[in-house]
């Protein structure tokens, strides 16, 4: 790829090689030229490229994203906008989205970790929601590969080093490693704002002859082409790319951030739209096309970092901290006091006109002129036809009474606790000003089921979660699209919390291939599923595919954030929260599901088996139940059941709260089964409480299974004879990453 | 009580002081804006946390230019109390109203956790609601807290009893293991001579509600509001 150097020349003739060079199909190449009625010089090819990438257009996947459920009667703004917004009462409303930074993590992990975490907190205050979290969920691959521990550092260290200093907190996320991420990691970043519902702000433009303006940071040649970057499989040169990596300021958007709650007070802005990927270009045609408006732009008024940039390079700028406003007639000094007082940049670029042309001026030329509509909504969409898919076969069934029987089951349990995957992730968290903003429940900072923000000035909270278990998708994509919306909704009924909506991150291989277009079709069909059966809507996403390198796909990721309303914050809830003497409670069915279940791989080094099946019907009822009982305050903990099933459940429990806990799930004295106790059956939860009697009766009413599997006392875990100190089991919890991140 | 909480671009804890100062004292800190030159009549001012200037060429470094804080240091010297917190710390190291410098962490990673804190002197309106010795649990969130100054100046923090708190461990203990990030003597906040001013990297101001998780820092506000007002 060398387009960087022709866009020093506007006159370079469009060959099919540089069609070629920017991504297009010969086929998308003659549909330019049908909408054109001529060749495009350099500087419309370029547009065209990064409008009708696949990380603009979403070409592939959007056929399928349509299909998913996005409306309930508390989303204000499903899919679409910057960001989705849910209602939360009393004229307020929680603004959200994630969005994935995955190659220009993986080339550059600090600045792509930390401009991705830029980008998503501009997505949601561009709709005028002040930001009050962020969390991020991380795949890594093996933690024996030679990349891994720089890639981990860098993008951790870039992520708390860009919401730091912004002021955001960082309450959660995830991470887990997978040899199947060696060469393409993922970084999903998410940002909740709070908006008041009648001051939220749209990109749809309108008015002839209103002002277009610029603000925030200047042009530079960084990020030419990001977006097709993201658009396409890594190769063994993938270091060439660094360049097209994006360098980020946070000081310069936290000052865009004050700028904009201020211009956003008033009632200057007409519309706003943030310069993401794809910068001035796909800032400046979604604002046109949404709102049916032409455009006449002056490049000469952009405000610039380098010298002798071309039409090419500023429409294709990837530079960050940037914003694009429509103005009220006659505001514009007003506008310009407020950002001078930030110390940012204010330029009128240009305005709107009722041709329905993009027209931009450059020194004293017109240097491109195309039409918006046919342009925006013209863009490939790919059905079944063009992106044909195939099932994942199915996996065959493990029997959990064919895996050999542990010994000691606690032995097991600390090994698994201080896995990758499992073991405490205090080194990345404690990097992250998880407390800034000081609306962070003491229970609801990071390690439990779901944060906890408590709504500033009031008594409601947020609870938000990021979930998605890899394995289960690529076992079986269906269920694993299924279980990650589930998962997601059980962490916020597991701290009192009523679930409003997620976000979708979809995270996939290259969609030509049909194995991997088929993964993508399946977990969409198992959301779809799980989101109409849990009235949770999907009101914002990203997609990124291409997640290859060399052939070698990542594992399907549909990384699903997740938000609900506590209306009151004393009744939230944590897994920490139990008090010595409270009987622990297994709420829901066991039946020893093993397959593709941590145990079978971190044990048996097996990964294998079809993951644990979902019951939508029973996981409503069961987390309806659950959660009317946090409401009437019959739970003192709660903690949902997932990867390593109960016995690890337990053990989070009894860690998070400084108390041993007596586990008797066996009759006699022996330990009970593998699968009973390493089993990740779904839909389950445990629960702590004073009143087990109470909860066995209100349980039977709703034909929900319960049982009485063990009391916190003492500072052992024990369970069939066996016992391990929790201090001990700690220690091992906490110590694997430090000393990994530490070693050579 | 009349409180000023100085602003910064790139300030990030101003409303968590401003929220800490209203719910001690009943009464609406004003926020001053760092180009400002003059402040009003006032009882207390804050500098409150954050990445003023984006910590760029040192932490608090440019701020310590900034208009404002020439008014700051002449109310100091008139014995108008006040409070830095994390980069009001620095930025207060950075003006010379406080001695030594907040140098890196020793670990290199920005660290954000509960720390305890040992309370190791009384004689400040800040630190009069602790008693001495009282172990308090309170969050530092910094990557610059790491206190240093020459041996001169240590002996004489330490032979002045300017030393507000300590790092230790739960039991009270001072050790290597419970310094978060290399500071000399553990070093966690310290007080000029005249002790109207107090500096430190832990936040108070976040933990003064046990919805928050914890309710040990109330007693700063608690304590300044009442000498100030009684």
């Amino acid at each position: 790829m060398d387009v960087v150097k022709h866009g020093l020349s506007s006159t370079l003739a469009i060959t099919p090689q540089v069609v070629e060079e920017h991504g297009l199909s010969p086929s998308e190449y003659h549909k330019i030229i049908e909408i054109m009625g001529r060749t495009p010089n350099l500087t419309e090819l370029g547009i065209f490229s990064v409008m009708w990438s696949e990380h603009c257009s979403y070409k592939s996947s959007k056929y399928w994203l349509k299909t998913l459920p996005t409306e309930e009667p508390w989303v204000i703004c499903g899919p679409g906008e910057n960001a989705g917004i849910v209602d939360i009462g009393d004229g307020q409303a929680a603004v959200f989205k994630m969005e994935s930074h995955n190659h220009p993590s993986y080339i550059e992990p600090y600045q792509g970790a930390a401009t991705g975490v830029g980008g998503i907190l501009r997505d949601v205050f561009t709709m005028g929601a002040r930001p009050v979290a962020n969390l991020n969920a991380l795949r890594f691959g093996s933690p024996n590969h030679p990349k891994t521990r720089h890639l981990v550092d860098g993008v951790v260290a870039g992520i708390g080093g860009y919401a730091n200093c912004v002021g955001v907190p960082t309450v959660g996320g995830e991470c887990n490693f997978h040899p199947a991420y060696n060469g393409n990691i993922l970084v999903n970043a998410m940002t909740v704002g709070i908006v008041n519902t009648d001051k939220i702000f749209y990109s749809s433009a309108s008015g002839v002859g209103n002002k277009i303006v610029y603000v925030g940071s200047k042009t530079g040649r960084d990020g030419i082409h990001g977006a097709t970057m993201a658009s396409a499989e890594f190769e063994a040169d993938s270091d060439t790319k660094r360049p097209t990596v994006q360098v980020g300021d946070p000081f310069t958007e936290k000052l865009l951030i004050e700028a904009c709650m201020e211009i956003m007070a008033t009632d200057i802005i007409i519309a706003i739209q943030d310069m993401g990927a794809a910068g001035l270009t796909s800032s400046s045609f979604e604002m046109a096309s949404k709102g049916g408006m032409g455009v006449e732009l002056n490049l000469d008024n952009v405000p610039q970092r380098e010298d002798n940039m071309t039409a090419y390079e500023m429409m294709l700028s990837e530079s960050q901290e940037r914003m694009l406003m429509v103005l009220k007639p006659g505001r514009e000094s007003q506008a310009r006091a407020i950002f001078e007082k930030w110390e940012l940049d204010f330029a009128v670029i240009g305005s709107l006109t009722d041709t329905g042309r993009m027209v931009l001026h450059h020194k004293q030329k017109i240097v491109a002129d195309l039409p918006i509509d046919p342009l925006a909504l013209a863009s490939p969409e790919y059905t079944e036809s063009d992106r044909p898919w195939v099932a994942t076969p199915v996996q065959l069934t493990i029997d959990a009474g064919d895996i050999p029987q542990p010994k000691n089951p606690l032995t097991i349990l600390e090994q698994l606790m201080s896995c990758p995957d499992l073991a405490s992730k205090r080194w990345i968290w404690e990097q992250y000003d998880h407390m800034v903003m000081a609306d962070t429940l003491g229970h609801g900072r990071p390690g439990g089921d779901a944060a906890i923000v408590r709504v500033h000035g009031t008594e409601k909270a947020l609870a938000l979660t990021s979930d998605c278990t890899p394995r289960y998708c690529a076992a079986d994509p269906i269920q694993g699209g299924m279980q990650a919306v589930a998962e997601a909704w059980r962490n916020l009924i597991a701290v009192g919390a009523r679930p409003l909506g997620i976000t979708d991150n979809m995270n996939f291989g290259n969609p030509e291939r049909p194995e991997i277009m088929g993964q993508f079709v399946g977990c969409i069909k198992g959301m779809r599923e799980a989101c109409k059966k849990l009235n949770f809507p999907v009101v914002s996403g990203n997609v990124s595919l291409y997640n290859e390198t060399n052939g070698n796909s990542i594992l399907p990721t549909p990384t699903i954030g997740a938000v609900g309303l506590i209306e009151n914050v004393s009744m939230a809830i944590g897994l920490s929260t139990a008090r010595e003497g409270d009987s622990l409670i297994l709420v829901g069915e066991t039946a020893g599901h093993i397959g593709a279940s941590i145990y079978l791989r971190e044990i048996e080094g097996r990964e294998e088996g079809p993951p644990p099946p979902v019951n939508l019907d029973v996981e409503r009822n069961t987390g309806d139940f659950i959660r009317s009982q946090i409401l009437t305050r019959k739970i003192t903990a709660c903690h949902d059941l997932s990867d390593g099933g109960l016995l690890v459940a337990a053990a989070e429990m009894a860690l998070a709260q400084g108390c041993g806990v007596k586990i008797m799930v066996a009759k006699n004295s022996e330990p009970p089964p593998v699968g009973v106790l390493f089993g990740e059956d779904q839909g389950r939860y445990l629960i702590a409480t004073d009143n087990p009697e109470q909860i066995h009766q209100s349980a039977k009413m709703k034909h929900i299974p319960v049982q009485l599997i063990g009391v916190f006392s003492g500072s052992d875990i024990k369970l069939g004879g066996y016992s391990l100190p929790i201090e001990q089991l700690r220690r091992s919890h906490e110590r694997w990453m430090p000393d990994y991140m530490a070693s050579q | 009580m009349k409180a000023a909480i100085i602003v910064f671009p790139g300030s990030n804890c101003d409303r968590d002081m401003q929220v800490a100062i209203r719910a001690a004292s009943g009464q609406e800190p004003i926020m001053v804006w760092h180009k400002d030159t003059e402040l009003p009549q006032l009882d207390l001012i804050a500098v409150p946390g954050g990445f003023s200037y984006g910590d760029y060429l040192r932490s608090g470094a440019i701020a310590a230019h900034s208009p404002i804080m020439k008014e700051v240091a002449e109310r100091a010297a008139m014995g108008v109390p006040v409070l830095g917190i994390c980069n009001g710390f620095q930025i207060l190291t950075e003006t010379g109203l406080l001695p030594g410098a907040l140098m890196r962490n020793a670990g290199l990673k920005y660290i954000c956790r509960d720390v305890w804190l040992k309370v190791e002197q009384t004689h400040s309106i800040f630190t009069r609601g602790y008693d001495k010795g009282q172990i308090i649990r309170v969050p530092i969130a910094h990557h610059d807290g790491n206190y240093f100054c020459d041996d001169v100046t240590v002996n004489r923090l330490e032979d002045q009893n300017r030393i507000a708190f300590r790092y230790c461990e739960s039991d009270g203990s001072v050790s290597d293991d419970a310094n978060p990030n290399g500071s000399r003597h553990n070093i966690a906040g310290i007080l000029n001579r005249r002790k109207n001013i107090l500096g430190m990297m832990p936040h108070p101001e976040r933990l003064i509600s046990s919805t928050l998780g914890g309710s040990d820092g109330k007693a700063m506000f608690d304590s300044a509001v009442t000498a100030l007002t009684s």
